[in-house]
């Protein structure tokens, strides 16, 4: 009798396995078997909502999302210690910095300042909203050896997933970023490629069951003496992979952003392309990976200078694209603000006024509109840093 | 480049892009000698090599007809064939702007260990046989690949062997001069909702393109002929304009904007459903950023077959009811069919055969 009953639950397992196609979302395990999957659950429409406003006409990001490590870095080079105090200076100089939200539609921060305030008390978040900003979140944690490669890395972040993007939304987060990268010097490995894109996947499909809408990002980094050619390949096959297994893992695609970086050769190659080349290629490779509707492109600039980011930008959008083109600029957005502060709270109205002007230059390279007439040396400055560590 | 380059990368991207033409579509001919055959008896014609010529001389000379089209797919006798006045098919196409496609493919066999799905043939010594059509002045192929929606299908067994074939036959084509037309078609049987067809025909057409990319498809030189996304056969109907809003939602999530047009297949729909339906599509409000045209055979043919019956004296009748479908069609590109086109005998009547054996 107990062989009987043995051999009806394997049936019954096995029955399963093979003749349910469809995966079942984990909500319904009980009898209720839905036979087609539903993305997203109950955030469908906000998630829509949300990527929609990030994606608007003459918007971009601003990437503030550095870990407390790299933070430091950033901090030392103007000669700051790396302690919260500073850092909290530091992010409250950006987000406090008046009439931001005419460029800037949504702000990615690090897990501690989404739960900073302003030294008067008022939360970063509530800054931020009172500029028609999204706020934004760092979830990954960050890059380890990838065991079985060829030196390379694979992005950690995925347990306790859900109830952390819960938290954060309930802080106030709206959209999410997940950041993994893949090095065409090694390789890069199909293991490589494929974990990069199966991470993202996951993170996508935990992210928009919690409310916050995705930044797909697989920064494929800018390291290396490859050129234009071998980048469109390496680009093509992981934006192929990334898109199959977000189906797979039934991902809204009306509620993602991607955050790609551009096509260029690699930052050693020894010939540079103009910024036309570079949108020529970008755009080929997006129409042939990215599915319409998918709302919005949010670039990374990788360690280009504030200039060459903004007019490689401006060079994509001289022509309608099936989606928002834009940018998500960390360094490219900062880096003369930094400077300009150097630390010192005289300086910090100078500061401010200087992201204005490298968020207006951005706007205005969204919309296609923007000159480099007027732009100063340093924000002609390259900033690759070979085999930087984010 | 990820995509491959070979010596026909410019004339395929060019064929393409003129395929999707606005105000143009594919008239679909490619019926094989056993299908035409039930076509003819359904009209009392008897299935021999005459009649299968003078049915298609009565289509290619519809006059004012082919400037609605931008491509016919011919079965391969057809290509070799002529009209009475001894000009060969593949000219008289030509010189009026209508490109010549090929069917290549050889038919659908059961794959084993499944409920009756199938996959499709033809691989083996396609690309002689696609460079001899290239030199008879094919530019373009067409392969069907069939699945359906069912309890348990389609299984991702038929998915995956599918969808490689198809991009096995695509790469094969472009290596040799042919535009290939990618159709996946999921048939209409079943008494599923929208919303499964929905969902089956965006898993179907992930896998195809996913399929597409890794054997390094152009993708700029292709088109898909998939079905619309409709209810199943046995389930309530629905509005046009549910089915438009359905249909380009799953485009909109899978197919990437290289691709320069979608020609529909009309899977047993009425002449004048496919058509309002095409039209819908085309006025809907949203991201399209391809071509919606047709690759219709019978919804193109029907009331034409009526009206002819075989018989010389019924030619130009026949040919009106061709033309008025070629026109109603070519409008539905636009979205400005107004639903006038002279209804001919049976152009509401439901083409749908349970279980249809191509």
């Amino acid at each position: 009798m107990a062989c009987a009953s043995f051999t009806k639950l394997n049936a019954a397992s096995s029955q399963w396995i093979g003749q349910q196609p469809f995966t079942q979302r984990h909500g319904s395990l009980t009898t209720r078997r839905v036979s087609v999957p539903i993305r997203a659950k109950a955030y469908t429409d906000e998630l829509v909502q949300t990527a929609k406003s990030i994606a608007s006409p003459g918007h971009g990001i601003l990437a503030i999302d550095e870990s407390n490590a790299t933070c430091g870095k950033r901090l030392a080079s103007i000669g700051l210690d790396n302690t919260e105090v500073n850092r909290q200076a530091y992010r409250q100089l950006l987000l406090t910095t008046p009439g931001l939200g005419e460029y800037i539609s949504g702000a990615i921060l690090f897990e501690e300042t989404l739960y900073q305030s302003t030294t008067d008390g008022k939360k970063f978040v509530d800054c931020l909203r009172g500029e028609k900003i999204v706020p934004g979140i760092k979830v990954d944690k960050g890059l380890v050896p990838l065991p079985g490669s060829n030196n390379e890395s694979w992005c950690q972040g995925l347990d306790g997933l859900a109830s952390r993007s819960a938290e954060y939304y309930k802080q106030g987060a709206r959209f999410a970023k997940w950041r993994t990268v893949v090095s065409i010097p090694c390789g890069p490995s199909a293991l490589a490629v494929k974990e990069a894109a199966w991470g993202l996947a996951r993170y996508a499909a935990i992210s928009q069951d919690n409310g916050l809408v995705p930044i797909v990002e697989p920064e494929i980094l800018l390291d290396g003496d490859h050129p234009i050619e071998r980048t469109v390949e390496v680009a093509e096959k992981v934006w192929s992979e990334v898109f199959y297994y977000l189906a797979e893992n039934n991902v809204l695609f009306e509620g993602i952003l991607l955050k790609p970086s551009m096509v260029t050769p690699g930052a050693e190659h020894k010939e540079r392309a103009s910024p036309q080349t570079i949108a020529k290629y970008t755009l080929t490779m997006l129409k042939r990976r990215v599915p319409p509707a998918v709302p919005g492109i949010m670039f990374l600039s990788g360690g280009q200078s504030e200039v060459e980011a903004t007019l490689n930008l401006n060079a994509m959008n001289q022509s309608p694209n099936p989606w928002h083109v834009s940018f998500s600029y960390a360094r490219a957005l900062q880096n003369s603000v930094l400077k300009t502060w150097q630390g010192r709270p005289e300086n910090v109205e100078a500061a401010q006024k200087s992201l204005l002007v490298r968020a207006k230059a951005n706007s205005l390279a969204q919309l296609g509109k923007y000159s480099a007439e007027g732009e100063n040396e340093e924000a002609k400055k390259g900033m690759f840093v070979k085999g930087y560590t984010y | 480049m990820s995509a491959f380059k070979g010596k026909y990368h410019d004339e395929l991207i060019a064929n393409a892009a003129y395929i999707g033409t606005p105000g143009k579509g594919i008239l679909a001919a490619d019926e094989s000698t056993g299908t035409i055959g039930k076509r003819l008896s359904g009209i009392n014609v008897e299935n021999i090599e005459e009649n299968r010529r003078a049915l298609r001389e009565l289509l290619f000379t519809t006059p004012g007809a082919l400037k609605y089209l931008s491509g016919v797919i011919l079965f391969e006798e057809t290509l070799y064939q002529k009209t009475a006045a001894g000009q060969p098919f593949v000219e008289l196409l030509k010189e009026n702007g209508v490109l010549p496609g090929i069917k290549v493919d050889k038919g659908t066999v059961e794959l084993a260990g499944t409920n009756g799905e199938t996959t499709t043939q033809g691989l083996d010594g396609l690309a002689q046989r696609c460079q001899k059509y290239y030199d008879a002045g094919a530019r373009f192929a067409k392969w069907r690949a069939v699945l359906n929606i069912g309890p348990n299908e389609p299984s991702q067994l038929s998915i995956n062997e599918n969808a490689n074939g198809l991009a096995r036959y695509a790469i094969i084509c472009q290596e040799n001069g042919l535009v290939p037309i990618v159709e996946p078609e999921i048939l209409v049987d079943g008494s599923h909702s929208i919303e499964k067809c929905a969902d089956v025909t965006e898993r179907v057409l992930a896998a195809c393109y996913k399929a597409l990319n890794d054997h390094h498809v152009l993708l700029e030189g292709t088109l898909l002929k998939p079905n619309m996304v409709t209810p199943g056969s046995d389930a309530p109907k629905v509005t046009p304009e549910v089915i438009a809003e359905h249909t380009v939602r799953a485009l909109q999530r899978t197919m990437p904007s290289a691709v320069p047009a979608v020609v529909f297949l009309s899977g047993g729909q009425s002449e004048e459903e496919a058509t309002v339906n095409l039209n819908a599509m085309n006025k809907l409000k949203g991201k399209k950023p391809w071509t919606l045209s047709f690759s219709f055979g019978r919804a193109l043919q029907s009331s034409t077959l009526k009206a002819w019956g075989g018989k010389p004296e019924n030619v130009a009748k026949a040919q009106a009811a061709f033309l008025a479908r070629a026109k109603a069609n070519s409008e539905a590109t636009l979205g400005i069919y107004k639903g006038d086109a002279k209804l001919g005998e049976g152009a509401s009547e439901s083409l749908h055969v349970k279980g249809y054996k191509y």
